[in-house]
């Protein structure tokens, strides 16, 4: 982006040699065996990205949601599996921590979740409560000074892999009466259920997690009882920036693999470059993926004001309108960009030699999580109806 | 105007229905992991008489029509793609050696038809794709032999097909689609060597095979039709071959759909199901009326077909439609199962990687818009 500061391209050039050096020679294997790349995690430590939106004085690079969407966009042109992975890290978990966690909580889970010793995830989906997140079942009763945790958690990114997650649960009878606590891998009544096997993002385990009377101590409890829904909501648009972030990159490296096949491919003595068909996709994607980019970056810039208290700057429901958008608009296009990638490559863009039908598996994925498709046009339309009007 | 199955329609939807859903469908899921293709199966519906549906009686087929034909491959890709298409790619075989072969060739047909054996088309090379007539695999004549050499692509089930129709070259390069000729090989020929499978995004249970040929000798005999009819053979396989992939592709769309509903009817979210919600529902209004064009116009293809009338046309029409519509409809349904229809335990993500390859054999979509453009230009002037 051409407003990009000298910092925000310094960000860009350091996770694209990352992307290039460590995830790019791994991740075609990783794909097709459903593993992991935990080593990934220890170096993008050492460049300071699992605290990218962190504090300095917490240990962070005390960026905001531009230079984490910068991160997400070249992470994600090179391993969208990963890169999904580094989001319920950095943003769903660790960021959660640095926010509302007291400096004890703090100083408690930080340091390894910085360094990459520790994975993070964050639990908020249920089986029967999706797009209806406060619809959620999962309850922590008192007991003393320690709640006991039932319920379980589904969908989740790291489940199957992680230490720590940023948990949400129901500690009292009102849809809004939700607590967040940290729990960590090895509490008792603490189970990590199965692991989905996916049509993309096979890199990045997904799994559930299972409580069944666990026990967790009141100091795991971030805020206050019953207060999480402003700093849940709060993150989901940061996290709908991001993950926006994420289809820009994967619509790019498509839109860079159908070029260049375009101009090397030949057949009726020409390259296949020359078919209007052919250019006609061309431009229509890169056209579409300008527009998602100019429209992520706005929000992502957006919310740092927002996030900094900058006058003038867009209300929280405007932000969550803006976000909603950027996603909607960059995970639709991300899919159809890979789609129309593949065409391009046609038998070639079916098979593995190509990344472009990973990515176009991986792509999908954008438009389910972090709030579907559906879910998104809803709070669109709530923002420019009035709730009065949208919900009558 | 009738649109009323017959009795034969009916009678062969429900025989192949019950069988895809009950002995196919359960096998599908780890198969498709595995990549574990069952030569069985398609012996299984050879028993049931449906490995020969196009072909006459007088050799073992079911002498019927392509308007029998895209019911059937549509109820067996509901269950399994990579099924449909192998049948069909059998069944590809079996009509082009009952149109252009000799008495002798066409005694293969029977063993297609039962089922017993297994048939596959090899057209495409490395260079040569959608320009099929570029090809450079060349065949010799060496006194009552072809001497073969070249390398082949996208083999559909080339490692366990029987008997392979296969274009070379008997003219020069120069000689363009002119000097391709069609040559009928069995398995085991010395010199036809398997080389790489595809790893594909789907239909891991179809083989995708490169195709070696080292000095394959190929008796005079087997060359089915003249030299430099290979192109044209093709071409008219490939535009019968359009409304199987057609009728596979409403198959694939029409389960995804199902599930679809089923899903919308039975998930709650905000206390209700997720199908009252007009974002969800219209989805499905739309898929349904997209399925229900394009089964018209497969339809309509496949009734000119069995009429004798010119089809190329509509073949190409159907082929476009109904294969768009099916990457549209899977792809809309793992929207509606939202992030079960990610994961494999609902098969719709399976669904959504076979539409994909649907869009790119028999004719990439770009070349059925060629074909269909090309011929409103010819008939208009």
């Amino acid at each position: 982006m051409w407003f990009f500061s000298d910092e925000h391209r310094m960000i860009q050039e350091t996770v694209r040699q990352f992307a290039q050096t460590t995830l790019a020679p791994r991740i075609e294997e990783l794909d097709e065996h459903e593993g992991f790349h935990r080593e990934a995690f220890p170096k993008m430590g050492e460049l300071g990205l699992l605290g990218i939106t962190v504090s300095e004085a917490d240990g962070g690079a005390g960026q905001g949601a531009v230079s984490a969407t910068i991160a997400m966009e070249e992470m994600a042109a090179v391993d969208a599996s990963t890169t999904l992975s580094y989001l319920a890290h950095a943003i769903l978990c660790v960021n959660q921590i640095a926010r509302n966690g007291t400096p004890e909580q703090k100083q408690r889970f930080l340091p390894k979740l910085l360094s990459g010793e520790h994975i993070g995830g964050m639990g908020m989906s249920e089986p029967e409560a999706g797009s209806d997140a406060l619809g959620m079942k999962t309850r922590a009763t008192r007991d003393g000074s320690s709640y006991i945790l039932n319920g379980a958690k589904t969908w989740i990114t790291n489940g199957p892999v992680g230490e720590t997650f940023y948990c949400y649960a129901k500690t009292g009878e009102g849809k809004k009466d939700v607590s967040t606590f940290i729990i960590e891998k090895g509490t008792a009544g603490f189970s990590v259920g199965k692991k989905f096997k996916k049509m993309g993002m096979r890199a990045s385990p997904t799994g559930e997690l299972v409580f069944d009377q666990c026990k967790i101590p009141e100091l795991n409890r971030i805020g206050a009882e019953g207060s999480s829904i402003a700093a849940m909501m709060r993150n989901l648009d940061l996290e709908r920036i991001t993950i926006a972030g994420m289809s820009l990159g994967m619509a790019r490296s498509a839109i860079e693999a159908a070029t260049q096949y375009s101009k090397e491919r030949k057949q009726f003595g020409k390259p296949i470059g020359a078919f209007q068909q052919i250019q006609e996709r061309l431009a229509e994607a890169s056209a579409w993926y300008e527009a998602c980019r100019a429209l992520t970056y706005n929000s992502a810039y957006a919310f740092d004001l927002s996030q900094a208290g900058a006058p003038g700057a867009p209300s929280t429901r405007e932000i969550s309108a803006l976000a909603a958008r950027a996603k909607l608009q960059a995970a639709q296009m991300a899919t159809q960009v890979g789609l129309d990638a593949i065409q391009i490559l046609g038998g070639y863009g079916y098979t593995r030699e190509f990344p472009v039908e990973r990515q176009m598996r991986d792509a999908k994925l954008i438009e389910i999580g972090a709030g579907t498709n559906e879910v998104l046009r809803l709070i669109i339309a709530r923002q420019m109806l009035g709730d009065e009007v949208a919900n009558a | 105007m009738n649109f009323q199955p017959s009795e034969m329609q009916t009678e062969l939807t429900d025989l192949t229905r019950k069988f895809a859903r009950e002995k196919l469908f359960p096998l599908i899921e780890e198969d498709e992991n595995e990549g574990r293709f069952r030569p069985e199966i398609i012996a299984e519906l050879g028993k049931l008489g449906l490995t020969g549906i196009p072909v006459g009686e007088a050799y073992g087929g079911a002498g019927l029509g392509y308007s029998e034909y895209v019911p059937v491959l549509e109820e067996i890709a509901g269950a399994s793609a990579s099924y449909a298409i192998s049948v069909a790619v059998t069944g590809l075989a079996q009509v082009i050696l009952e149109k252009f072969g000799t008495d002798a060739q066409k005694q293969h047909i029977t063993r297609l038809a039962s089922g017993q054996a297994i048939g596959a088309f090899s057209l495409s090379e490395a260079g040569s794709g959608s320009d099929a007539g570029a090809l450079r695999t060349t065949a010799k004549r060496e006194g009552d032999h072809y001497v073969l050499n070249g390398t082949k692509l996208w083999t559909t089930q080339g490692d366990s097909a029987d008997v392979i129709l296969l274009m070379a070259r008997t003219g020069s390069q120069a000689d363009g689609p002119k000097g391709v000729s069609t040559f009928l090989i069995e398995k085991g020929t010395p010199g036809l060597k398997l080389g790489k499978r595809e790893k594909k995004m789907g239909c891991h249970i179809s083989h995708t095979m490169e195709l070696i040929l080292e000095n394959v000798r190929v008796p005079v005999s087997m060359r089915v039709a003249d030299e430099g009819e290979g192109f044209k053979i093709a071409m008219t396989a490939l535009d019968s071959g359009r409304i199987t992939i057609a009728a596979v592709a409403l198959g694939v769309a029409k389960a995804a759909m199902d599930v679809a509903v089923s899903h919308a009817g039975q998930r709650e979210q905000f206390g209700k199901p997720i199908g009252e919600y007009q974002g969800v529902s219209f989805l499905l209004a739309d898929m349904a009326v997209q399925y229900e064009a394009a089964k018209l116009l497969v339809q309509k293809a496949a009734w000119l077909k069995d009429a004798g009338k010119p089809f190329s046309t509509e073949a190409a029409m159907a082929k476009l439609a109904a294969t768009d519509m099916a990457m549209k409809v899977t792809t809309d349904a793992v929207q509606v199962l939202g992030g079960s229809g990610y994961t494999q335990d609902f098969p719709v993500e399976r669904y959504m990687r076979e539409a994909k390859v649907l869009q790119i054999v028999e004719g990439t979509n770009q070349i059925q818009r060629l074909v269909i453009g090309r011929s409103l230009l010819r008939s208009s002037s």
